[in-house]
């Protein structure tokens, strides 16, 4: 019987495929398609204090294998979600794991003072790579500092139990640094990657494609770079669990990530072309995996980071 | 059809398959395709639409495309059937209209909102810009089947692109075609007619489908004349499936507040005064969330 257990910080999971945040809408939507208990974990939007109307429209461009966002995170704000999502999810039965964004370092710290309490939730990720107001709109994770002081003010807040997901933008010049800063500021995990920063013009009009000019390139386009930063990360820090994504689309793609480093897999940019894509990919990832020999997800956890240069 | 004052979810009839082409031909600009969908087609309603994911097994097309629904056939030769107009403008509808008979491609339907059909026969008159025609043929035969009288405008840049096929056009009591070009029909645009035949057919509810800006423009004339307006907005989407939140559109609930609604939960057809038309791609001042 093959063991597609696997654990994020000290909370275990029946299997490693997990949503990509931003990319499952409350849950609702993909209900539809698969039962969400079939997923190892639902990754909620980043949810805010406030309510959110979201950024102007274009807020989308696709790309070679992949597509360019600018949402502006769009959302229904903390007590809202916690009033009419959360319970929702809780029904269904499924693994949440809550993800929170913030525009000051106090933001994170009273989300997390919100969900301290709640009960069915199974790990909260912080996505860091948000502008901080405070900070002339720097992102919190291109500084030590600041990714520091945001991953601080949940751990502080947040109690002992629930692990902490920092989510970490590649656009950095050395992701191994934030990631050892936001460890140590007392994360329990890391997520890789989020998206990455890119722009498309329009060349009828002349003008940038989306509203917001800017927006987070995702896709299979970016899979090379989620695989080099889990790779890295794991080299340096082999304790620290990590949830990876970024252009998984294939069983083949998650196994990737896999033997990079990643203990868990988000599906993201795949759900918006076919929304049973995690579905798909969990039943190839456990393909993919006994085709090579494991007998459980755990032995090929960072395979690729092996000494003995031998094959499977 | 008030929006946004409740809980908005995804068509509950919406099912994933691999829908095989049963006939793809060029009809003017455009063409026709045909799906074998199966019981799914006894689920559409005038004004839901299908999403399709396009470029086969490792496409570098990583979006689904959405397409509004012609028509279904509940029982055909094949089972039920479901049919589109597709103008092939990009690589994703350019590779669906090269697709041949016997393909199968996967697809989502049906999706979002349906045309509001009146309880009691009413005059209703359609408008249609381009292959946004398609959909308005399902609804008069719907609507002709309340009882209801139809009449119909259809506008296009040139003759080329006017979708009216002979069957659909005995479905309506009248059909008065604009082209800008005088290709066809009358010169100039649907909505220099519009208020002539509301006054002599005493219209009572328009349903329009097409580019956004000519329903900002038939919205304009209905409400100056205080008639009912519904219209299927066409959005740049995603996924189809409300998960992206990239085809939002700001729209008034019956609670007065604006709110950023994806047009494809809350969409595509929504009332014409819900919409805030002059926004225009912007965030409006008041929106929910932007305070």
């Amino acid at each position: 019987m093959f063991n597609f257990q696997t654990s994020i910080g000290q909370v275990n999971f029946a299997n490693p495929i997990f949503t990509a945040s931003g990319c499952a809408g409350s849950g609702r939507e993909l209900a539809q398609f698969f039962n969400l208990t079939e997923l190892g974990a639902i990754v909620t939007k980043s949810i805010m204090l406030k309510a959110r109307s979201g950024r102007a429209t274009p807020r989308m461009a696709e790309t070679p294998s992949g597509m360019l966002n600018s949402i502006g995170l769009q959302g229904p704000g903390i007590d809202l979600f916690l009033e009419k999502d959360i319970p929702w999810l809780r029904e269904q039965g499924a693994n949440i794991v809550v993800s929170i964004a913030g525009e000051s370092v106090e933001d994170y710290a009273v989300l997390a003072r919100k969900l301290r309490s709640v009960p069915g939730i199974s790990a909260l990720e912080v996505n860091i790579s948000c502008p901080n107001v405070e900070n002339r709109g720097q992102v919190f994770a291109c500084h030590p500092t600041t990714a520091r002081a945001a991953i601080e003010a949940v751990r502080r807040n947040i109690g002992g139990e629930l692990p902490i997901i920092a989510k970490l933008t590649p656009d950095v010049t050395s992701i191994v640094d934030i990631a050892t800063e936001v460890v140590s500021a007392g994360a329990d995990a890391l997520a890789l990657i989020n998206t990455v920063l890119g722009m498309v013009i329009d060349t009828n009009s002349m003008r940038p494609k989306l509203a917001g000019k800017t927006g987070g390139l995702s896709g299979p386009a970016i899979r090379p770079i989620a695989v080099r930063a889990i790779y890295q990360v794991r080299e340096a820090m082999p304790n620290v669990n990590i949830l990876g994504m970024g252009g998984v689309a294939s069983g083949r793609d998650a196994f990737e990530l896999i033997l990079a480093g990643a203990s868990a897999v988000s599906i993201g940019t795949a759900t918006f072309g076919d929304p049973s894509a995690a579905m798909r990919i969990k039943r190839e990832l456990q393909d993919e995996l006994v085709s090579h020999g494991f007998d459980s997800l755990h032995e090929a956890i960072g395979y690729a980071h092996r000494s003995d240069g031998g094959l499977r | 059809m008030a929006v946004g004052d409740r809980m908005s979810t995804i068509n509950k009839n919406a099912q994933q398959i691999a829908a095989e082409i049963i006939s793809n031909k060029k009809v003017g600009a455009y063409h026709h395709i045909v799906f074998a969908v199966g019981d799914i087609a006894s689920h559409v309603k005038p004004g839901n639409f299908v999403a399709i994911s396009v470029g086969g097994e490792n496409s570098s097309m990583v979006l689904r495309r959405a397409f509004a629904i012609y028509r279904t056939i509940d029982r055909g030769a094949t089972g039920g059937a479901l049919e589109i107009v597709v103008a092939p403008h990009g690589s994703g509808s350019t590779w669906l209209t090269a697709q041949m008979p016997g393909v199968k491609v996967d697809l989502i339907a049906p999706l979002g909102t349906s045309f509001g059909i009146p309880t009691e026969p009413v005059r209703a008159l359609l408008v249609g810009g381009g292959y946004g025609s398609a959909p308005l043929f399902g609804l008069s035969e719907v609507l002709k089947n309340r009882g209801c009288r139809v009449d119909m405008v259809l506008g296009a840049s040139t003759a080329m692109k006017i979708y009216a096929p002979l069957d659909g056009k005995r479905s309506v009591s009248s059909l008065t075609i604009t082209t800008e070009d005088g290709s066809t029909g009358l010169t100039g645009k649907v909505t220099d007619v519009l208020a002539e035949i509301i006054e002599t057919n005493q219209i009572d509810i328009i349903y329009s489908c097409g580019p956004m800006g000519m329903l900002e423009a038939i919205n304009k004339v209905a409400s100056e004349l205080g008639i009912m307006h519904q219209c299927a907005v066409e959005e740049a989407m995603a996924c189809g499936v409300g998960v992206c939140m990239t085809c939002v559109l700001p729209i008034k609930g019956s609670d007065g507040q604006i709110r950023m609604l994806r047009s494809c939960i809350d969409g595509p057809v929504v009332d014409g005064d819900s919409v805030i038309w002059e926004a225009k791609r912007t965030i409006p001042e008041g929106t929910w969330g932007t305070n």
